[in-house]
Parts: structure tokens; sequence; C-alpha cells
């Protein structure tokens, strides 16, 4: 799916032949508090659109406007070109998977499915649902009662339920959150599979990184009602723009470093004395100073003085300070002559010998995988877990 | 079995008891005497004793006798169920959903009236309904009330009192129904084409039914064997059966036809609401 280019530089109001859903400053607060801040956002017809962010950020905000369920303070919505920012979310062509799945006790399976239909009317509901019940494979469960189903079965009829209506969006609010990590997973799969055989724009909001890049073609991520980051999954791990990106995506080593010289298509920063190059396209801090960040999987460890990966950065004077052997993967903690600890990941290829605590080591990268962002955001923004720099 | 078991349905049967023997005592034996008094040969009385003659005509005068206030007790209880529920359920509605942080307040504002006596505030309701009372006059004054026209000793004023008096037990359950639906589903049902009519009727409604079905039975049954309100409020023609058995048991001393009387009525009622669970099917609702 085509990426969407960054929102508050190209962003153009008005510009037309846009059939997707399209969000232009969208504002919402609740008394004091801003959930959601000049948001713009376009999501092109179908695809696959990830709102990720940590709990609180605004997302479900954002989708319950979407679903008309909330009334946005200021700005509009608009899908296929149709202004719907005040429409009552029963006039919405845009069904929600609720978190909850907020599934009728009272009515059987059949008949949660079935709802929709029914109330807009529409001949051959039984030939509809039965055929939507066979897509999420329930059909033998249709007489049930919600309650009498497990909660990935649950988690199916609630998607049945929305995408039997045909929404031209459907929304999904953190669907997966109650099941566990094995089911979840089998899921991801099936709602994956879903999409590309209905072909249904889908927004999906969840906090859960992974869940996000595997599902989604492309992800917006979010953080205090405003929009961080959006891109394809790779293009947000391989180059986060802000701090908060480098650390909510997966783990990222940021270190403090002032800059050097800015060439055409390379920036040279000093980091604690070692002089690190860092491409242009990479860069994303204008100040003299600069965090440096790479991935733990891009840092090579190697003997003191062994040139692993020319041309590479190279840091020398590392001591180990603890090994986790994890099987796929031995995780390093490196302390640094400047007393930082970064992390280091190296494939158990059988290659590489293991290093044990307390070894000097030398760390290096390939220039083309560190990113520069800026020193002025604050390094631990969005970090869930452990501690990096 | 094992040992564990065996002693937890001990404990079980332990904790019956009280209650069981609570309803022995004040049901079980007080409803054999009444089944038994309604047996007895009529022609007996305080002074001389009765005798058991199992004596089944007196069902049949009691109902001949007394069919006029037996069905009149049903309309009136029905009608005034029907009151109550209108308005309790809006009620129970608005403090379920609307009252927020005054939820508590207004629960407590429902059970105020139980604070005071029963019959105080029916007699109160005299006052309000008096011919020359400012609701009469009131209604003379729009002219929904001819100029003689009254309230008081009508089947409005003992509909009204009866309304009044069993609104709480209405509201209460209606409220516990409706304060346990997840305001989710019904978001779901709007996001799901439904419109908040619509939405209502699906959803809401049939969620609060076990509030309903329970609701109805705690004020119909009581209000259709009521007799107070029949009679502070209302004249001769508006006796209910209650108070029928009231007077046939305290100034009559017709104790077989009282009790024949209360029999019927009982009889009545215990079939209208297994007709009533049968039809709203809400056993597998509460």
């Amino acid at each position: 799916m085509s990426q969407v280019a960054e929102q508050d530089a190209t962003s153009v109001p008005g510009d037309e032949g846009f059939d997707g859903l399209r969000l232009r400053e969208v504002t919402k607060s609740f008394g004091a508090f801003t959930a959601v801040d000049m948001l713009d956002l376009d999501i092109p017809s179908g695809s696959f659109f990830a709102l990720l962010g940590p709990s609180g950020c605004g997302k479900t905000t954002t989708l319950r406007m979407v679903a008309g369920l909330e009334t946005p303070t200021s700005g509009s919505i608009t899908l296929g070109g149709e202004d719907i920012t005040f429409a009552k979310p029963y006039r919405r062509p845009v069904n929600t998977v609720f978190q909850s799945y907020a599934l009728f006790p009272h009515l059987d399976i059949f008949e949660n499915v079935a709802f929709g239909l029914r109330r807009r009317k529409k001949s051959d509901v039984d030939a509809q649902v039965n055929q939507m019940l066979e897509l999420v494979e329930l059909t033998s469960q249709a007489r049930k009662k919600p309650a009498q189903l497990s909660g990935g079965q649950q988690q199916r009829v609630a998607l049945a339920r929305a995408l039997i209506n045909e929404p031209q969006v459907l929304l999904l609010d953190e669907p997966l959150g109650a099941l566990d990590l094995k089911l979840r997973r089998s899921m991801q799969i099936e709602i994956k599979r879903i999409q590309n055989e209905v072909g249904q724009t889908f927004v999906h909001v969840t906090h859960d990184q992974e869940e996000a890049m595997t599902m989604a073609d492309t992800v917006a991520v979010m953080n205090a009602g405003i929009i961080e980051q959006m891109g394809s999954p790779t293009d947000l791990y391989e180059n986060p723009r802000s701090t908060f990106v480098a650390n909510f995506l997966g783990q990222s080593n940021l270190i403090e470093s002032s800059v050097k010289d800015r060439a055409a298509d390379v920036v040279t920063v000093d980091m604690h004395g070692i002089g690190v190059s860092i491409p242009v396209a990479r860069a994303h801090a204008d100040g003299d100073k600069g965090w440096v960040g790479i991935r733990p999987e891009k840092v090579l460890i190697g003997e003191q003085g062994e040139q692993l990966d020319a041309p590479g950065n190279s840091v020398p004077g590392g001591v180990v300070s603890d090994v986790s052997f994890v099987g796929v993967s031995t995780q390093y903690l490196v302390r640094m002559p400047w007393g930082q600890e970064l992390q280091v990941f190296q494939q158990n290829t059988g290659h590489r010998r293991l290093f044990r605590q307390g070894e000097q080591v030398e760390l290096s990268w390939r220039p083309d995988y560190a990113f520069l962002l800026d020193y002025s955001q604050d390094a631990a923004a969005g970090a869930q877990r452990g501690s990096e720099g | 079995m094992s040992d564990f078991t065996r002693r937890r349905g001990a404990v079980g049967y332990l904790l019956l008891i009280p209650a069981a023997l609570w309803l022995v005592l004040f049901f079980v034996i007080p409803f054999y005497s009444l089944l038994a008094t309604s047996l007895y040969d009529p022609s007996g009385s305080d002074f001389r004793g009765y005798e058991m003659t199992y004596e089944w005509s007196n069902y049949q005068h009691a109902l001949q006798d007394y069919w006029r206030p037996l069905v009149r007790s049903l309309l009136y209880g029905g009608v005034a169920t029907l009151l109550c529920l209108i308005l309790g359920y809006v009620l129970a509605y608005a403090i379920a959903f609307k009252a927020g942080r005054w939820k508590n307040l207004m629960l407590v504002l429902v059970i105020a009236p139980f604070f005071t006596s029963f019959l105080v505030r029916t007699l109160s309701w005299k006052l309000i309904l008096a011919d020359d009372g400012l609701v009469v006059n009131t209604l003379q004054a729009v002219h929904l009330l001819g100029a003689d026209g009254r309230l008081l000793a009508t089947p409005v004023a003992v509909v009204a009192g009866l309304t009044y008096n069993f609104l709480p037990f209405m509201v209460l359950p209606l409220f516990a129904s409706i304060d346990k639906i997840d305001h989710r589903l019904i978001e779901a049902s709007s996001d799901l084409y439904a419109n908040p009519v619509v939405g209502f009727f699906k959803v809401t409604w049939p969620l609060s039914l076990p509030g309903v079905v329970s609701g109805t039975l705690l004020t119909f049954i009581p209000a259709a064997g009521d007799f107070i309100n029949a009679q502070l409020l209302g004249s001769p023609n508006q006796r209910m059966v209650g108070s029928v058995i009231q007077s046939l048991f305290t100034d009559a001393n017709d104790y077989p036809a009282a009790a024949a009387l209360s029999m019927i009525l009982m009889v009545i009622i215990v079939v209208m609401v297994f007709a009533y669970i049968r039809r709203a099917g809400t056993e597998e609702l509460l």
C-alpha cells in the first residue's frame, strides 16, 4: 500500500478527489483537557491503517469521533468527500468492533450479526448472516448466546456483526486486548486475511506496537493528542523522527552528541569524542546537539580493536556489564566510557562467539542504520520497558 | 462424595433453618388455618365456635357476593401498576443514566416517603384531592372537571393513591436493572444503525425486562390487595376486595367468607403471576 506523506508538511485542505477518510484540524477537549489536538489525517480507502499510541494518547477518542460517538470540539471529518463531522452514528457508513465487543447479551449470535441488516430493513438477511458466520467460522454457534462463547469466538462475532454491514470504514478499538497472547496472534492473521478478502478500509486502534506493525500497512504513532509520525511499519521502525517513536516502536540506544558538520548527504557528529556520520535523510535534528539513535540489533559487538563491518562507525572502550542468552539471540548491556549502557542484540548464527561479563569490547554499526534526533526531546519518551540512556 | 462436600451440604441446610422456621411459623401455619377457616360452617360465630364441615359453597357465595370488588381490585391494581411502570421507568432511567453524581441522592429521595407512615401519607392525599383543594380548583378552572366535579371518592383518587404509594416498589427494581445495562451496548446499537428510539426498544427495554417483571409484580400484588387507599380516598363504590375482606373479618365476623375470599384472591394472583412470567419469558433473563 502506498505511503502517506507526512501530514503537517503536505496537507492541502480541500484537495479534491480523495475518497478515503479525512480528518482536518480535529480537536476534542473534555473541559481543560485536550484529548485530540488539531489532528490532520488522511486514510486512503482500502488501506489497513493503525493508530498506535500509549493509553490516553487520544487514539480511542479519534476513533469515537469517526464513529460519531463523540462530537469534535472543532475541525471536520469527511468520508468519500462527504462531511460527516456531525452526522449521527446510526447514519454513518462506519461500523465499529468495540474493545469489549459489546455483544447484545439478550440476542443469540445470529441475531447479533443480523442486527445492522434488520435495522436497515435489508432483504435476504438469513443468507447474508449465514455467509458471514461462515467467514468467521461460527456457523455451528449461531443459536448460542454470547455468554456461551469463548473470548476469541466473541471477538469474531463482533467482527462479523460490524463487517456484515459493508461499512466504508471499519473501526477496530483495541479488538484483541482481551485475548491471550497465542489467540491474539492467530486473530491478527485472521483479521488481516478478512481485510484482504473484503478490501474495506480498516482503522485499527492499539497500544501494542507489534500488533500495529504486523497488521497495518500504514501506522500513525500518536502521542498526547497529536500524530508523531506516520508511515509504513518499516519506515517508522528504521527511520524514526522523534525519540518517542524511536522508543515506542521497539527499542533504541540514544546517545548524546554534538553536530560537527552538515554536508550535502551526510551529517557528522561528535559522540563523546568519537566521530560518527549519519545520512542526511535520517537526520531529524536542526540544532548544534542531537541524539544519535541506533537499534540494538544493528549494533555489532567485537573484540577491542577488531573492525567488524567497515566502513562502520566504531566505538571502542566498552565493557560488557550484562549478558542474557535468549536462544535466538544474545542481549548484551555494554557500559561505554562515558558511563551510558548501550543495548546490543546479537543474533545467534553460530559464527560469533559469546562475550562474558566484564570483557572489553568494541561496538560498531553502519552509518546507514543510525539516525539523529532533536536534542530538545526527552530521550526516555515512549520507553516501555528497560531504560535506555 | 468426599467428607468436605458432605459437610458443605450440611452447612447449606443449617443456613436454611432460620428462614424455614420463620416461614413455617408465619406462613405455612396461618395459610393452613386460612384454608381451614374458608371451609368452616358459615353459621358458626365467635361466640358459638366454628365447625369444620368442608363447606365448599363458601367459595361460591363469596364469588357471587363480592365479584365486583374483586374485579375492581384487579382493574385498579392493573391501572396503578401500568401508571407506576410508565412513571417509574422514566424516573429509573433518568436516575441510572442521567443523574451522574446525584444518583445516590435521588435514590434516597425515591425511598424517602417510607420514612413516614403509609397511613399518614395516604391521609394527606385526602387533603390534596379535597373538594375545595388546589388540584380540584385548578382542574375546574381549566374545565377538565365540571363545576361540581370532584376527585375524592372517585376511581381516579383511588388509582392515584395506589400509584403514589407503590411507585418506589416499581422504581427500585427497575433502577437495579437499568443501572446494570452496559452503556456501550447502546453505543453499539447506534453504531449498527439503530436510532435512539429503535435502540431503546431493541436493547435497553429487553435488557431491563427483569426489572420490569419484578417491579410490576411488587406493585401489582400489594396494590390489588390494598384496602387503605380505597377506604380513605374512595367511597363504597370504589371498594376493593382488600377492604371487603377486612370488614368481613373485623366488622361482620364472617370468618369463613373472609377466608374464602382471601383464598380466591390469592389463587387469582398466583395464576396471573405464573402466566405473566411465562409470557414475559424472563426465567432465562433473571
